[in-house]
């Protein structure tokens, strides 16, 4: 079994040194609704372009559909990834992924950890990846993911992205049967934190949510999002995309989008994400790919005049 | 004589692709032998999810020498009127990399003998990598790090040892040697390889079974001596085992359990939850009674596996959970409830709702049974079935489950005390399900199964979603297949072409059918996909000619025609009924033979005949029948002129030739059968 069982907030510090070790810049989760780590700005923005990029950090991720009002052991409203993007895609990366398993004192011979095909996509942000969802005795721990495309361009330099689940990491470490039985910290348990919110947000969402206002939100985020785009106010408007796609997940849980308008809904988020994908890039550009210190590379992709030139990038 | 090593080593490949890659990675590396005409004995192939390998045994040790005879100008340009070899025989000798001298004439020409030196197989096989390796193709593709190089996954290692010598060359960051790994877990550190022989003894020992077939032989085996341990039976579905032989490289099958009362949950939500989702064989007793067990591949060794048993147990017994959840609380719904909101359910955006979708398919159903003259015994089961028939769709099961749609169907409906009959026509609406997929068995069910399959092939259609080259989003050419099976199955008589024009003239709550012709173009190119092999070219098109869409009929007669290519009278007998066609199409009123204007006796003869002759039993009793005219044919038109300037002579004759072409036309068109 397990050396030790590590609490919720140990398996965060250990993850997080263990990545600092290998040259990631801890960041810190993104002060914005979001349905997963990839949609935080530190995933994807910095998908894009070529640029090298390493980071890892907690994101708490709403998933408005998966609230079970706090009564089901596996499904959260709200859940917690650790998400850790190495771009370019370290050599060695599968390896360093089962030596942070390692750091949590999961041993290999213990276990059967397998990497089993599962090629992620997120349609509404234009991203998709090659990869595979990782099997630790049959469960799915973590998703690994080679990006392939983010906001509808094909990627300069391609980023590695690990997702842990964090709840099902632990309760796996653990060995406790509902999430609201992991130890976050110091005696303090999980559901000590979060029954309350998980009920009080399940209730919000599919009994008392005002629709009304909630799709007149969703026009004015998305005419927000548009207008700054316009304006090559890349960060703002990113916002204000993550609040439209929040407040669409929101809708759909509510059951207040029929399932034709979903598509509409879904087409407008993806819109915008393939406009703020390029208008990053551009703005990078402008800057001089700041983080690419590699000279061959710059002169690759900034040209003798200085301009960005998409060299491998393009439209699919 | 050498032996040579190839191993590309990769991050773990997706397992259903395994294997074809193998045998690709074969195909390429003998064809890339054979063109550096470099001989070899035996080749033998490896794969593993982490490596695609082959072994080549007997490979000579330089490629084989060419002596080419490459002729030249002929000897009346050789020379110039001085004697000299002229500008055409030294541009020649140049060009062959010898001198005018060294060329031999032969008859009329002149020849230059070449001779290309063997290159030693060390220096070909460098090229490795460009040639072979790196033309490999996949379904899927993918980059990494900051390349632009494409393949299935990323390349790791590659061994290239021809004996003990490496033939290094790079691809990418990688330099190929002689250095492996063994199992991710159970081997530490790097393999030196010694001799390309020393592949499969070393990895085996490193835990690696790298050859397929063993590794798939040893977990036949394990399973076995668990079966027989227990007393249980297993079923090694096929594609499950060679998956699980491809997820893993050192495999021990192992035995977890669950808890008897998921037992309670249907038996296919149970296996599929198994078998798809995580990828166990589910587990019988002597007599096929499912137990709450199940066995597992994993891949390692048998250190700590009861760890392992207890943690898939875990994560099987939380789907199980679900799964009864689901179970318990879909029996809650109501059936009219979740048929309302299908309504709210999209079809396709550009169509509309699945409940109008069911609405058209309630129509067609009707036109299928009138159409195919079936009783109308069951009218109203066939109503009730149609109206409710996706309910299952809105089922937290099939949200969870959706390979068990129609499944749960059957079973909810049952438990909601609708008829037995509606039930089964619920579940079997959507076979056949692939190519070769089992068919609806009970009529009601074939009759939805076809009517669902109409409107969703002409709907799709419509809004012109229609099918191109290998892209067929909607399944539209699985569906029409599907439909021609089942008429053949339930040997129905029924005209689809006149059906389908019928469909046309419907108006559906406001919804009309478009683009009948492509359509029509459509299934009669499945039709003659179908019917492709079964006998000559010629034959099938002279079989579609006749505008049938039975594809059993089809079948039969083009089998029929295809056995009688040979017979002595074959070539008469379809050359004489063509001459009648074609005659007979000259014709430009209906056919009446008046038997008094009947003039000679070979007439006469052939019109007794013809009333005779009636096409009954298979299609070879019809053509031998039809066949049987052909001596009268020919005497008719040795002694009869047709095309005469007396038009009532030359009516009745036509005629009688057009009463023949229309009994000829059930069969096949005489006149696209090659007699050549």
């Amino acid at each position: 079994m397990m050396s030790k069982k590590l609490s919720f907030q140990e398996i965060i510090l250990t993850l997080q040194n263990f990545w600092s070790e290998q040259g990631a810049n801890l960041m810190q989760g993104y002060d914005n609704e979001v349905g997963a780590g990839t949609m935080s700005p530190y995933t994807f923005l910095r998908a894009n372009g070529p640029e090298p990029w390493h980071a890892a950090y907690v994101q708490p991720s709403r998933r408005p559909a998966d609230g079970r009002y706090g009564e089901n052991p596996n499904r959260l409203f709200q859940h917690h990834q650790f998400q850790v993007v190495m771009k370019p895609s370290p050599k060695n990366i599968q390896q360093l992924y089962l030596d942070s398993l390692a750091a949590l004192g999961i041993n290999a011979l213990e276990h059967d950890i397998r990497f089993v095909e599962d090629n992620w996509e997120n349609p509404s942000m234009g991203a998709a990846g090659i990869g595979w969802e990782v099997w630790l005795d049959g469960m799915e721990v973590t998703q690994f993911t080679y990006f392939q495309q983010v906001g509808g361009i094909e990627v300069d330099s391609v980023t590695s992205e690990i997702t842990y689940g964090l709840e099902r990491l632990a309760s796996y470490i653990q060995e406790v049967e509902s999430v609201y039985d992991l130890e976050w910290g110091n005696g303090v348990l999980y559901g000590d934190i979060f029954t309350e919110p998980e009920y009080e947000h399940s209730k919000f969402a599919f009994e008392k949510i005002d629709t009304d206002v909630f799709l007149n939100l969703f026009d004015t985020y998305e005419a927000q999002a548009i207008k700054l785009l316009d304006l090559g106010l890349v960060h703002p408007a990113y916002d204000f995309i993550l609040k439209s796609s929040h407040t669409f997940n929101l809708l759909d849980a509510s059951g207040a989008v029929s399932v034709t308008e979903r598509a509409g809904y879904l087409h407008r988020v993806r819109t915008m994400a393939r406009k703020v994908a390029r208008t990053f890039i551009n703005e990078r550009a402008k800057f001089g790919f700041p983080l690419l210190k590699d000279a061959d590379l710059r002169d690759k992709y900034l040209g003798e005049n200085g301009k960005y030139t998409e060299v491998a990038g393009g439209d699919k | 004589m050498a032996n040579y090593l190839l191993e590309i080593g990769l991050e773990e490949m997706p397992a259903h692709l395994v294997s074809a890659a193998a045998t690709q990675l074969e195909t390429r590396m003998t064809d890339f032998l054979s063109e550096n005409r470099l001989a070899f004995e035996t080749m033998t192939q490896f794969s593993t999810p982490r490596r695609l390998a082959v072994l080549v045994k007997g490979l000579a040790d330089a490629s084989a020498a060419i002596d080419e005879e490459v002729k030249g100008p002929s000897a009346k340009i050789a020379k110039d009127a001085e004697g000299n070899w002229s500008k055409a025989i030294q541009g020649f000798s140049r060009g062959q990399g010898v001198t005018p001298d060294d060329l031999v004439l032969q008859g009329d020409y002149y020849y230059a003998n070449k001779h290309i030196a063997g290159i030693a197989t060390a220096d070909i096989l460098t090229s490795v990598g460009r040639d072979v390796i790196s033309k490999m193709q996949f379904s899927t593709y993918m980059k990494w790090a900051n390349n632009n190089f494409l393949f299935v996954r990323p390349i790791q290692w590659i061994v290239s040892l021809l004996d003990a010598q490496v033939v290094s060359f790079d691809l990418l960051d990688v330099t190929a040697d002689k250095i492996t790994y063994g199992h991710r877990f159970l081997f530490d550190g790097q393999i030196m390889l010694d001799d390309a022989l020393d592949y499969a003894p070393r990895l085996n020992e490193a835990f690696v079974v790298a050859d397929a077939a063993a590794r798939k032989a040893q977990i036949e085996a394990q399973i076995a001596k668990i079966a027989k341990d227990n007393n249980w039976t297993i079923y090694l579905l096929p594609s499950l085992l060679e998956e699980v032989t491809n997820l893993v490289e050192y495999p021990t099958a192992f035995v977890g359990e669950f808890d008897a009362k998921y037992l309670d949950v249907p038996e296919e939500v149970l296996v599929t939850s198994m078998r798809e989702h995580q990828r166990y064989f589910e587990v019988r007793d002597l007599s096929g009674q499912l137990q709450p067990n199940f066995i597992s591949v994993r891949n390692g060794n048998a250190v700590h596996i009861d760890n392992v048993a207890k943690g898939n147990q875990k994560v099987l017994v939380a789907r199980l959970e679900d799964a009864e959840f689901f179970w318990k609380e879909d029996q809650k719904l109501k059936i009219a409830d979740l048929v309302e909101k299908l309504k709210k359910v999209t079809f396709h955006e550009k169509i509309g709702s699945v409940h109008a979708h069911m609405h058209r398919v309630k129509t067609i159903a009707k036109k299928i049974r009138q159409a195919a003259n079936l009783s109308a015994d069951y009218d109203t089961k066939l109503e009730r079935a149609a109206d409710i028939y996706k309910f299952d769709l809105l089922t937290g099961m099939v949200g969870e489950f959706d390979e068990l749609q129609g499944v749960m169907g059957e079973k909810y409906a049952l438990l909601a005390g609708e008829n037995a009959q509606v039930a089964t026509s619920i579940r079997e609406h959507y076979l056949p399900t692939s190519a070769d997929g089992a068919l609806p068995e009970t009529e009601m069910g074939a009759v939805l199964a076809m009517a669902d399959k109409l409107d969703t092939i002409l709907a799709f259609f419509t809004v012109g979603l229609i099918p191109s080259g290998s892209n067929d989003p909607y399944a539209l050419r699985r569906a029409t297949a599907g439909i021609l099976r089942i008429i053949e199955s339930q040997n129905w008589d029924i005209a689809l072409p006149s059906l389908i024009s019928e469909l046309y003239t419907l108006d559906v709550d406001g919804f009309t059918y478009a683009k009948q012709d492509e359509v029509m173009q459509f299934i009669n190119g499945r039709v003659a996909k179908m019917l492709e092999g079964v006998a000559r070219y010629d034959l099938i098109e002279a079989v579609l000619a006749t505008g049938s869409l039975d594809v059993t009929y089809l079948t039969e007669t083009a089998k029929a025609l295809d056995d009688k290519v040979s017979d002595a009278d074959f070539k008469t007998s379809v050359e004489n009924l063509a001459r009648v066609v074609n005659l007979a199409s000259k014709l430009t009123t209906t056919p009446s033979v008046t038997e008094a204007t009947l003039e000679n006796e070979f007439e006469k003869a052939l019109f007794t005949a013809e009333q005779k002759l009636v096409l009954t039993g298979t299609s070879a009793e019809k053509l031998t029948a039809l066949f049987s005219l052909s001596d009268l044919i020919t005497a008719f038109f040795d002694n009869t002129m047709v095309m005469i300037d007396d038009e009532a002579l030359k009516h009745n004759r036509l005629s009688l030739l057009a009463d023949i072409a229309a009994k000829a036309g059930q069969l096949a068109d005489f006149r696209r059968i090659l007699t050549k």
